[in-house]
């Protein structure tokens, strides 16, 4: 009985540090401007201090935050099906096929994995300022790409090793064409595996920060979070701390939406991807 | 699409494991798995290899891109300026001890986690979900959270503290400014800790921790004597990533004290010099010496705890 006790106060308080800075960042994002510069040191808005929807109607309305919110939504997914395209491709060859140079590949993406971004940034920033990508699309998808294949590719080599690719020679017996028994066995068996590798691409694309505040200088390609730092409202001494979390609440939600829908095979994509479980 | 169904119908056989000679198969087996493999690698190399390289090169000049023109070739110099700058050792020494204290909380926290996540029956998803969303939320937000939750004016983490006044200004010095940015780092990387652990966890056989009980084992003998050791495999993939993630850890010092009051990491000296002062000869000297560093610890960490990367990719 102790131990059902003690598992349900770790579960609330697990609960409790996981949300209460998202609670803290929308209750902050309902705080009246006046209030935030007077100072309100309240969990929740004071009496007379709240905004209603004001904060969200004003970053609406902002120019700047709806270009950047379409440039992270278009960069984000372009970057993710393109990577995810060419870790299938790696993915099914290291899983599949015996090859020379399928340690180098194995290696060469642990390496990027942890590759320092910052170290980069110089000699991307000097290139592409070169070759004209820098402030455009590309220029933000070609990196995010690179950072992301490493990630895509153990979770869809991971997710190729367990599917049973006997079943497509069996199709083939039972009188399927190649081209049959591959869209009708083999896609619905491994596309559960690529969807998660997809979630995981784009959370990281989503997530940049370093890249979007260094290869862009304009809206033309500038993403939500290096927006969001850049900021700073009409008094560049006073940050309007309700507007910007009006906008990160903006530019949390669909992330949140992901994640409450998938959360199960997010689970499986980190798990499987890292260690054999 | 149809190159991938090509090798099903062409190559029934996997794991050909004779070495009697490369049969034509075996040749064309390895053409195709090159071709496939092949733009993943061109990639991954054009935009880090190639501009590795580069700041190799770039580091050995006085190159500034305000006075573009008067690029000179310094040799060594600009390592020189900056390893024999104190500012360096210094925001090196506070990146080590970002990277130190938080893979250490983090452990612990993440094991915790894992332990619910694994135990718990009642309310799996709902739990599973909250420890997942601080995964899911930007860096670049999560610092704004906990700038604002330690701000003096608008923060309520000064009045629910009991030890700290309510007018302490946690951004005012440099220990209390380096725990908030702990905190936020904490916050938002612990979820993939635990996820990582979670999946060592699964591998510990229940029987095993039965017959551990059955033979009379307390709770702490099961843990250090029988859950620990069988997943040490994972606890240490999980280190080696945190700590590398976490020395590279740039977005919430740039939001939370944009590098003042000596918070500065040294990624965040990299890009201060880089992008924002247009010195690319010292700044690509600094990613160089960054990337070197990152290779060190990375080093260090395989060899003090004999981290077997194979096994993590189980690949055998």
């Amino acid at each position: 009985m102790k131990n059902r006790i003690g598992t349900v106060v770790g579960c609330l308080l697990i609960l409790v540090w996981c949300l209460l800075p998202v609670a803290w960042i929308i209750s902050l994002s309902f705080k009246s401007e006046a209030a935030i510069t007077t100072g309100s040191p309240g969990f929740f808005p004071a009496d007379g201090g709240g905004a209603g929807w004001d904060n969200y109607q004003a970053v609406w309305d902002n120019e700047q935050f709806r270009r950047a919110i379409l440039n992270s939504i278009g960069i984000s997914l372009i970057a993710t099906l393109l990577s995810v395209i060419v870790a299938t491709l790696a993915a099914y060859a290291i899983a599949r096929l015996e090859f020379r140079g399928k340690k180098l590949v194995l290696t060469i993406s642990l390496a990027i994995a942890m590759f320092p971004v910052v170290s980069l940034i110089g000699p991307l920033f000097d290139m592409w300022r070169a070759i004209g990508l820098y402030d455009t699309w590309p220029g933000l998808i070609i990196p995010y790409m690179s950072f992301t294949l490493p990630l895509a590719i153990w979770t869809l080599s991971a997710f190729f090793r367990e599917i049973p690719w006997e079943m497509e020679q069996a199709a083939q017996v039972d009188g399927a064409t190649s081209w049959q028994a591959f869209r009708k066995v083999i896609v619905p068996l491994a596309a559960p595996g690529v969807f998660t590798a997809a979630i995981l691409t784009f959370f990281f694309a989503w997530n940049d920060f370093v890249f979007g505040i260094s290869l862009t200088s304009t809206e033309n390609a500038r993403p939500i979070p290096a927006s969001l730092s850049f900021f700073v409202g009409a008094d560049p001494f006073n940050r309007p701390a309700s507007l910007l979390a009006a906008g990160a609440v903006i530019a949390t939600i669909p992330i949140i939406v992901i994640v409450l829908i998938f959360q199960r095979k997010i689970v499986a994509g980190l798990t499987s991807g890292a260690v054999k479980g | 699409m149809s190159t991938t169904s090509v090798p099903a119908a062409a190559l029934p056989a996997q794991k050909s494991g004779q070495r009697s000679g490369p049969s034509d198969r075996a040749k064309a087996e390895t053409r195709l798995g090159q071709k496939l493999v092949a733009p993943a690698i061109v990639l991954m190399l054009v935009v880090t290899a190639f501009p590795m390289l580069r700041a190799i090169y770039l580091s050995t000049f006085d190159y500034a891109l305000t006075a573009p023109d008067d690029r000179e070739f310094v040799g060594l110099g600009n390592y020189l300026t900056a390893l024999t700058d104190p500012l360096f050792w210094q925001t090196t020494g506070v990146t080590v001890l970002y990277m130190v204290v938080t893979v250490a909380v983090e452990l612990v926290i993440g094991f915790i986690f894992a332990m619910v996540m694994h135990r718990v029956i009642f309310a799996r998803g709902v739990i599973r979900t909250s420890i997942l969303v601080p995964y899911g939320i930007i860096t670049v937000v999560s610092g704004f959270a906990w700038q604002f939750a330690f701000s003096f004016q608008n923060g309520f983490i000064n009045g629910w503290l009991p030890f700290v006044g309510d007018e302490f200004n946690w951004f005012g010095e440099t220990t209390p400014a380096v725990i908030a940015i702990m905190v936020s780092e904490i916050w938002k990387t612990t979820p993939f800790m635990s996820l990582l652990l979670l999946a060592g966890l699964a591998q510990v056989s229940e029987d095993m921790i039965e017959a551990a009980k059955v033979d009379g084992a307390t709770w702490t003998q099961r843990l250090t004597k029988v859950i620990l050791p069988n997943m040490r495999a994972a606890i240490m993939v999980a280190v080696l990533f945190r700590a590398l993630d976490a020395y590279r850890i740039f977005d919430n010092i740039f939001v939370m004290t944009a590098g003042a009051q000596r918070t500065e990491s040294i990624s965040f000296l990299t890009y201060r010099q880089t992008i924002e002062q247009f010195q690319l000869g010292l700044g690509s000297a600094l990613s160089v010496l960054l990337f070197l560093s990152v290779l060190l610890v990375a080093f260090l960490i395989v060899k003090l705890f004999r981290v077997d990367l194979a096994q993590a990719r189980q690949e055998s």
